[in-house]
């Protein structure tokens, strides 16, 4: 039976296949052949630093970007054969589109509304229930324009998801906003998820995609460096986990226990020391300050930064 | 091409048109401000018999009305982020085309009607019946002919509503020197005929010129064809232009 469903079997459950993709500007090749799959329902990271090419594979697989090469089904419907229908099961948060600051919220929410062909009655109950969800309700009438940027981006994201999608793309929804609504996005967007919405979003937060994300791909230069789960890269995020410490007058970094660190930078007066466990390794920076008398004039720990994690698997590849 | 979702498409396009576009300054500035000073600078205190020269004003009020709201909107969308946005909604570019050109002829058709009104109270205009068919056929197709022209003169455009609104007016001013406004067409001769018409809006103004009463240069049904044809043109080009710089200035 596995045999027999080959490929088509494959495409079914697949929400969204990307198959070498590529694209350039002017001769600088920004995507370079990214393949991968995301199964139906999946909640699918895409993490890379500043100019991996997130946002050019995010424009081709939402059609705003013709590829230069390769092929996209969304829910087994080829992109450029059908673009409509593809377009049709999308909800899309792009880097830089907004709704239209000149309606209202409940304007941008019918408006988007009709363009994904609701009946009035539908679109009315939607916006209604789309304000309600996003703490909007008692701005409904008022024009974006008016609003801060987390609730631009919250209407957003509303705009987006109207017509309940069966794939949500979203490019660094998060980016620059409060805790507060940051949640209450990220809180949509789980909840949408659980009822069965296939998510994309790209990040580069390594910790956020680590939390929200079944499996994260990593680009790096247009190219796919990997694509895991978070628990398996997990140990290569820690081990790029750092405290950067500095103390008043000279001390060498040899006067720690090396049992706590896996690379020590030191630049100027500061030292940087790479760790799997940042707690153990505080403990002996104050172990090593009670014993010399010193003063510490900052210390703090630093998530595991991009930079570091590509060196990392770049590393293992090779 | 699924046909109810590509007339869906183009429809609710024209709707946020309308319902953003119309409130926008430039709109107004370019296609009521600037034909009302043309009629006042050439018309008025000249002594000229207005009521021949009508069908002239008419013609141009169309033309500058139509085609003011497509200029703005694409560069507009672009400045303030929606376009890209747009082009992951279940539209393609030429329904976004199409849309805009909609939104276009409703505003062109609007106040040429109410130009018409105000002209008719004080004009002893002579338009019989049967010629209200093509009258209102002129209307619409000249609407869509330079509404769709608008269009096409936005879809290279960047960001910058101003460099557009300049580039339209660089393209339209010199249209309505060479178009029979001023002049009927019949009256000229020789090169400013043929110049005359490889212009459009020669043919709307002969039409017009046709359906009030007066000679016209070619029979106002072949002065449609032409319009028609144009206007497919416009429109397919607007399509490609777009298409190729849609990612222009995002
Ligand atoms: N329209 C364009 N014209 C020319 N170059 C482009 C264009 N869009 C993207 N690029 C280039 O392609 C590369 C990838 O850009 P992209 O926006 O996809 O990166 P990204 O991963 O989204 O980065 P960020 O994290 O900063 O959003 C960059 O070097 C960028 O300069
Ligand atoms: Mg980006």
């Amino acid at each position: 039976m596995a045999d027999q469903n080959g490929s088509s079997g494959d495409d079914l459950e697949h929400s969204i296949s990307a198959e070498g993709l590529s694209k350039s500007f002017h001769g600088f090749q920004a995507v370079d052949g990214v393949s991968f799959q995301v199964r139906k329902g999946e909640f699918f990271g895409i993490l890379g630093p500043n100019g991996a090419g997130k946002t050019t594979t995010i424009r081709m697989l939402t059609g705003v970007l013709k590829p230069d090469q390769g092929r996209i089904l969304i829910d087994g419907i080829d992109l450029r054969r059908d673009a409509l229908a593809a377009k049709q099961r999308m909800g899309v948060i792009p880097e830089v589109g907004t709704v239209y600051t000149d309606l209202s919220a409940r304007e941008n929410l019918e408006l988007f509304g009709m363009y994904y062909g609701l009946s009035k009655p539908v679109r009315q109950e939607r916006a209604t229930q789309m304000l309600k969800d996003l703490e909007l309700h008692d701005r409904a009438d008022d024009l974006v324009k008016t609003f801060s940027k987390g609730m631009k981006q919250r209407i957003s994201i509303g705009c987006a998801m109207v017509h309940d999608p069966s794939v949500l793309f979203l490019d660094e929804p998060t980016e620059g906003l409060d805790v507060q609504s940051r949640k209450l996005i990220l809180d949509r967007v789980r909840a949408m998820n659980a009822a069965g919405c296939t998510v994309v979003i790209t990040t580069h937060n390594i910790e956020e995609a680590s939390r929200l994300c079944q499996r994260v791909c990593i680009i790096n230069k247009g190219q796919v460096v990997t694509v895991d789960s978070p628990e398996h890269l997990k140990s290569t995020f820690e081990q790029t986990r750092s405290v950067e410490v500095a103390f008043e007058g000279q001390v060498s970094c040899q006067e720690l226990s090396p049992s706590c660190m896996l690379r020590v930078e030191e630049s100027g007066d500061k030292m940087r020391i790479f760790t799997s466990d940042p707690d153990r390794t505080i403990e002996e920076i104050m172990r090593l300050r009670d014993e010399r008398g010193l003063r510490i004039l900052s210390l703090s720990t630093l998530g595991p930064s991009l930079e570091d994690v590509f060196l990392k698997l770049t590393e293992a590849k090779r | 091409m699924n046909l109810r979702l590509a007339v869906r498409g183009a429809l609710v396009t024209a709707r946020k048109d309308i319902r953003i576009y119309y409130r926008k300054a430039p709109v107004y500035i370019f296609g009521l401000v600037l034909p009302l000073f043309l009629f006042f600078a050439f018309f008025v205190g000249r002594d000229l018999d207005l009521q021949r020269y009508f069908p002239g004003f008419l013609a141009m009020t169309i033309f500058f009305t139509s085609s003011s709201v497509g200029p703005l909107i694409i560069p507009w969308e672009k400045q303030a982020g929606n376009f890209e946005r747009l082009l992951t909604l279940p539209v393609t570019v030429p329904m976004i085309v199409l849309g805009d050109t909609l939104a276009g002829t409703l505003f062109g058709t609007l106040i040429s009607l109410i130009i018409l009104g105000v002209g008719s109270l004080f004009l002893p205009l002579s338009i019989g019946l049967s010629s209200v068919l093509g009258l209102a056929a002129l209307f619409f197709l000249g609407n869509l002919c330079f509404a769709a022209l608008g269009v096409l003169i936005s879809s290279p455009a960047g960001r910058v509503p101003s460099n557009v609104m300049m580039l339209s007016t660089l393209v339209r001013f010199p249209l309505i020197f060479i178009s029979g406004i001023f002049t009927p067409l019949v009256e000229l001769e020789g090169s400013a005929r043929t110049l005359g018409m490889l212009s459009p809006l020669s043919y709307l103004s002969d039409g017009l010129n046709g359906v009030m009463g007066q000679e016209t240069l070619v029979p106002i049904w072949v002065g449609m064809l032409v319009m028609a044809a144009f206007t497919l043109v416009f429109l397919v080009a607007a399509s490609l232009v777009l298409e190729s710089k849609a990612m222009k200035g995002l």
